[in-house]
């Protein structure tokens, strides 16, 4: 554990990208007491710029103030990348263990089905499903899983197709294992490095397409959202900058903390790969 | 004057390693004409003094002092393209992977032509690489010359590596482990051509190698490297026959002799019985044709209590396919796989699991056949508590089974990593003990190990199996290992067993031409170890 956080330390930006991350937490964890009452009430005078009237990052069209409306939608936004993430991981890891254990006419059945969700544009689907389901955190959640399994489906997959054949596995199978137990215990951990990085990525791109659905006015109506609040300020941009600037730029900064998290967590899982990568730099 | 001298060369290690130096403080020198084989174990830094003499040290290895003089030039002052001009040209190397060391994507032909052209003797490339190529005794040149690597096999392709090497008649070839990777027959086709064009065309040749076989079948001179340092050099007669340094005297002891000694006929009843077992492996056939190879076909056999049969063969002969079909980690077609007159073949996972008990394995690479993620005692300990042993108990016994295996029973909360491959193939063992087996597999248990782990390893396996009285099946490649193990061999070609019998009377009167070969490609056969 020592050793993993040494070679994580050694990716200066990772530990960037983790301090930020590590605020957007706390803001979000103290965003009622740092902004108590509701991020939709009037605060101000509409349309006052940043540093006026009290009002740190300004106000919107409404008189809201757009800091506490990123201070709660940070709450959204976390919650909904971290749920989503875990959602579409258990979908994703459960049929790429499958698929990858029990290989051929198995492998090709999940495959396919995989194959079916990559083709349809991830975007459009989601969407599509929310309109469906009509927008709510739940549907937004569901969606959002709905689209971002298949590449965990895959990663998985190809890892446990490799790791079966390994003499380690074998010998789990000649000592009587039950295949439940083989997989769980003896290949999935083995398979975990890449899961992991693979999923803070993951995070990412769900807080990423949360914002754009709700940016299309397909969020959950009832919750403040960084996607929200760029959309409603995107009228009045050239009027009031702060309003669509100060949410675009938590995107902005939550989004790259958590790539930049991946590739440390990728170099402290990978040592080797790490290495050569920085020796050939 | 020699062709290459080496002197007092020190190649640091990167900090943090075992030991401050690669190579520390080593000298040597090899004559145009002769064979100079450097003899060591993996670590030992035998590859580190190969790739300085060719200016191809990784930035982490420094030399730290010392003259490497190359027809009366300083090898280390010289300039990159300087060096590069003399690489191919007068200096040579042939490495140990012939799988990947060829551009699979260029043809045979055009990649020697290559090595002419970038030398400024492409004008007559057309001529001479079909000239090469028959040099180095491969049949049709001119069909090999327009084939991708992809359609040689690795003895073709090592032959390939060969020629390129000799394109332009270099003074000095390196060749690094240069058959490792080959099977025994093929092997010994090489270290003969390599014999015969040396000769032919006085080169030296620096020879890196582990094996005192091929030693015995090569060299002229020897020097013997141990943890970076050269413990003992002289002519091949003498090291060989007459080792002066403990740890030469070691390795030589360590080398299995190959000599069968005459056992008492097993006549007990049969714990494993093996009758018309096929396995056949189908691929593609969508469109184009399908691909059949009969991986196990006519390879009948009967393992009496208490003995130990081998298994011998090339890679691809089928021997580990058979023996993991016995466990069912393959499934044949056909066949019975009678164990106490059960059959085991038909039998479903369940069904199985009280046969995991009797009949247990223990792999070849010791790398792979421990979970990285799991602690050794907990390792042990798997297979009894799968089989509902309580958790304390098998613990317990683990802790008895290390001392079995000699090793510490601190080794217990540690993981795999921090173990060498010896130990680890001795965790292997006492894994497969855990199950108190009385049917033991083991598929080529100390091909990955070092001369001296090696005979140590064969040395434990030989006392469980006497003491534990355990029937073992024994697969092997190497026919000097089977000699000293076996009560009985079967030789195995193309997935059928070729000839069976008591190992003294197939090592003195093999029946069947392959066999024959088989024992005539041993490395170094002409060479009794000296008993020391």
């Amino acid at each position: 554990m020592r050793d993993f956080w040494r070679r994580f330390r050694r990716n200066k930006g990772a530990v960037v990208g983790l301090v930020i991350l590590l605020l957007v937490v706390v803001l979000a964890a103290t965003a009622p007491w740092l902004f108590p009452g509701s991020p939709w009430d009037m605060a101000g005078a509409p349309f006052s710029p940043p540093g006026e009237m009290g009002m740190l990052l300004g106000t919107d069209s409404l008189g809201r103030d757009v800091a506490a409306g990123i201070a709660h939608g940070a709450r959204i936004s976390l919650l909904v990348g971290a749920v989503s993430t875990v959602a579409a991981l258990l979908v994703g890891v459960t049929l790429g263990a499958v698929a990858g254990y029990l290989g051929g006419f198995v492998d090709d059945a999940v495959m396919r089905f995989t194959e079916f969700f990559q083709t349809i544009p991830s975007f459009v689907l989601a969407i599509l499903l929310v309109a469906i389901f009509t927008p709510s955190i739940g549907s937004v959640v569901f969606a959002i899983a709905i689209v971002s399994w298949p590449p965990v489906a895959r990663v998985v997959r190809a890892e446990f197709l490799s790791l079966r054949g390994r003499e380690f596995v074998q010998a789990a199978e000649v000592l009587g294992k039950s295949r439940l137990s083989i997989v769980l215990t003896d290949i999935l951990p083995n398979a975990l490095s890449p899961i992991v990085v693979l999923s803070s990525l993951m995070v990412a791109s769900a807080i990423l397409l949360e914002s754009a659905l709700s940016f299309l006015g397909l969020g959950d109506p009832n919750l403040m959202t960084w996607g929200f609040l760029i959309g409603s300020g995107r009228s009045v941009i050239r009027l009031a900058w702060w309003m669509s600037v100060f949410p675009g730029v938590a995107i902005f900064l939550t989004v790259l903390a958590l790539n930049l998290v991946g590739e440390g967590l990728s170099d402290a899982l990978n040592p080797r790969l790490a290495r050569q990568r920085g020796g050939a730099a | 004057m020699s062709l290459l001298r080496v002197e007092g060369l020190t190649v640091a290690l990167p900090p943090g390693g075992d030991r401050p130096h690669a190579v520390e403080d080593v000298s040597f020198h090899v004559d145009a004409g002769e064979i100079l084989c450097v003899v060591g174990e993996s670590g030992s830094g035998k590859s580190i003094s190969a790739n300085a003499v060719m200016g191809l040290l990784p930035k982490g290895l420094p030399v730290r002092s010392g003259a490497i003089s190359f027809e009366g030039r300083d090898l280390l002052s010289l300039g990159a393209e300087a060096m590069r001009r003399l690489r191919g040209q007068r200096l040579a190397m042939i490495f140990q992977e012939p799988m990947t060391a060829l551009n699979p994507l260029m043809r045979v032909g055009d990649q020697i032509a290559e090595v002419l052209r970038v030398h400024g003797s492409g004008a007559d490339a057309a001529r001479r690489v079909p000239e090469l190529l028959a040099a180095v005794n491969l049949p049709d040149p001119a069909a090999i010359t327009r084939s991708h690597p992809f359609r040689l096999s690795g003895g073709q392709r090592q032959r390939v590596m060969i020629a390129m090497a000799l394109a332009l008649e270099p003074a000095l070839l390196i060749a690094d482990e240069p058959t490792t990777a080959l099977d025994v027959t093929t092997q010994m086709q090489i270290l003969r051509l390599i014999r015969e064009i040396q000769s032919r065309r006085g080169m030296g040749v620096l020879f890196i190698t582990h094996d005192f076989g091929v030693v015995a079948e090569i060299a002229d001179r020897v020097a013997v490297m141990q943890r970076g340092r050269i413990v003992e050099q002289g002519p091949a007669a003498e090291v060989l026959n007459r080792p002066q340094h403990p740890y030469t005297r070691a390795l030589i002891a360590a080398v299995p002799h190959g000599a069968a000694e005459a056992r008492a006929a097993i006549a007990t009843a049969s714990v494993l019985e093996l009758r018309g077992v096929e396995k056949t492996y189908r691929r593609g056939g969508f469109f184009g044709a399908r691909a059949v190879v009969r991986a196990v076909h006519d390879a009948d056999f009967v393992l009496r209590r208490g003995e130990t049969l081998g298994l011998v063969g090339e890679s691809g002969s089928g021997k580990s396919t058979l023996a993991r079909c016995v466990v069912k980690l393959v499934e044949p077609e056909q066949g019975t796989i009678a164990y106490h007159g059960t059959d085991l073949r038909p039998l479903s996972r369940a069904a199985w699991k009280p046969y995991r008990r009797r009949i247990q394995m223990v792999f070849q690479d010791p790398y792979a056949s421990l979970n990285p993620r799991r602690t050794v005692g907990d390792t042990i300990a798997e297979g009894p508590v799968t089989h509902g042993e309580p958790r304390g108990k098998a613990l317990e016994r683990a802790r008895e089974l290390l001392r079995l295996v000699q090793l510490d029973p601190g080794a217990m909360d540690r993981y795999p990593h921090e173990f060498s491959g010896g130990q680890r193939q001795r965790i292997g063992i006492a894994r497969a003990l855990a199950m108190e087996p009385e049917l033991l597999i083991a598929d080529e248990p100390v091909s990955a190990l070092d001369v001296s782990v090696q005979a140590q390893v064969l040395a434990l396996l030989a006392e469980i199996r006497a003491r534990l009285e355990l029937t073992m099946l024994f697969i092997t490649h190497d026919l000097r290992v089977a000699a000293q193990i076996c009560d009985r061999v079967a030789v195995m070609q193309r997935g059928a067993i070729v000839e069976q019998g008591p190992t003294s009377e197939v090592f003195a009167a093999p029946q069947h031409p392959y066999t024959r070969q088989l024992l005539d490609s041993i490395p170094g056969r002409g060479w009794t170890p000296p008993e020391l």
